[in-house]
């Protein structure tokens, strides 16, 4: 009675084609994707506050991948910018990052065709974010100082698929003994030449670098 | 945590080409790169399988090796860890050959669910 049934499916094929939907609806709506990722904490919410104002002429929006609460969509609907929130925890096992569907699910609720660039602000984790393809056009994620030189080593997924790596939180390195070259040596080793930007969402310092990055992203 | 996401995503395929038949083992295939953690993922296949027609099911998982070839150089090797610079010539930009995998290879099932008053709907598989 028992049959052996070949799949030979990738586990995440379902999600992949959902992205590709999403990418599609992206491409007819003329608006570029930005998913940004972190550890939790690592400053992506303040990176936006400070960023998002700099981008003249580019006409921008926000999806906010939260766990539970609405305080990060909060800080972004004060930037006056068409915000979406979802709430991964009304999902099964999705708790800890956002998957197409529920990117898809958020975009109902924003004017895709009158934005130029929607960045993605994606549930604070390392890992499973990584793991899921959303549609997005770029991936950038915020590492900050706090965190450790060996970061790149254990978790390769997220600091290998994405385009950009910003290095958050550089107003603290005078008190840490935080090891930048090791860690960029590190970097390099587990993404051989991805661009990296060092700045401070608390100071400013390099925030228009990465303000110049979004801008381009959206074709500006 | 990652496995459980994982563990759901596995889940979710399997139903899909189990037909509504109870299933009693899942191929997985696992590259490497992909920093599931085995015993981990065991667990959690365990937990989001019950009261599915997975629930009980044995999962084996294959370790697939990473592979990698410069795309300067065409030198291919097996890094021993997270380094994907060429050790030959130095070039970033190596293409991942194996290691990246994430599949469901196959699965063994039994007969139709048994204690499944509907069988249409699958959140109504009940444990038998
Ligand atoms: N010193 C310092 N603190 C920072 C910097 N950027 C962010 N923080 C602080 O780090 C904490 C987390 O910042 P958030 O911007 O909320 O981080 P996040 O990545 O959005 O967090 P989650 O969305 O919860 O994952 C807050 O207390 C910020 O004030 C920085 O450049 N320097
Ligand atoms: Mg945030
Ligand atoms: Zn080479």
């Amino acid at each position: 009675m028992d049959e052996v049934v070949n799949v030979h499916r990738h586990v995440l094929e379902h999600n992949d084609a959902t992205a590709k939907q999403n990418r599609a609806d992206f491409d007819e709506a003329g608006v570029r994707v930005v998913n940004l990722m972190s550890a939790p904490g690592a400053g992506k919410t303040s990176l936006l506050e400070r960023a998002l104002p700099m981008l003249a002429g580019v006409r921008v929006g926000v999806l906010e991948g939260d766990v539970q609460s609405s305080l990060d969509a909060d800080r972004m609907r004060a930037l006056d910018v068409p915000v979406s929130l979802v709430n991964t925890d009304v999902t099964f096992a999705g708790e800890c990052h956002l998957d197409a569907a529920m990117v898809r699910s958020g975009l109902v609720d924003l004017p895709l065709a009158d934005l130029d660039l929607l960045v993605v602000e994606n549930v604070g984790n390392l890992v499973c974010p990584a793991e899921f393809t959303i549609g997005e056009h770029r991936r950038a994620m915020v590492f900050s100082v706090t965190e450790g030189e060996e970061k790149p080593l254990k978790y390769p997924l997220m600091f290998r698929t994405c385009d950009l790596v910003v290095v958050n939180k550089m107003d603290l390195l005078p008190h840490l003994d935080f090891d930048l070259d090791l860690f960029l040596d590190n970097l390099d080793a587990v993404h051989p030449d991805v661009p990296h930007q060092l700045l401070s969402a608390r100071t400013g310092e390099g925030v228009r670098c990465f303000a110049a990055w979004l801008s381009e992203t959206a074709g500006a | 945590m990652h496995e459980l996401s994982v563990a759901a995503a596995v889940l979710d395929t399997v139903v899909r080409h189990a037909g509504g038949r109870r299933v009693t083992l899942v191929r997985l295939r696992v590259g490497e790169l992909r920093q599931v953690v085995p015993d981990s993922l065991e667990l959690y296949f365990g937990l989001v399988t019950r009261g599915t027609a997975c629930e009980g099911a044995r999962l084996e998982q294959e370790l697939v090796a990473a592979r990698l070839r410069c795309g300067a150089c065409t030198h291919e090797w097996r890094p021993g860890g997270p380094a994907f610079r060429c050790p030959e010539c130095g070039a970033g930009g190596a293409t991942v050959l194996t290691g990246d995998e994430l599949e469901v290879h196959s699965l063994v099932v039994g007969g139709p669910v048994a204690a499944c008053p509907e069988p249409a709907e699958e959140a109504q598989w009940t444990r038998s």
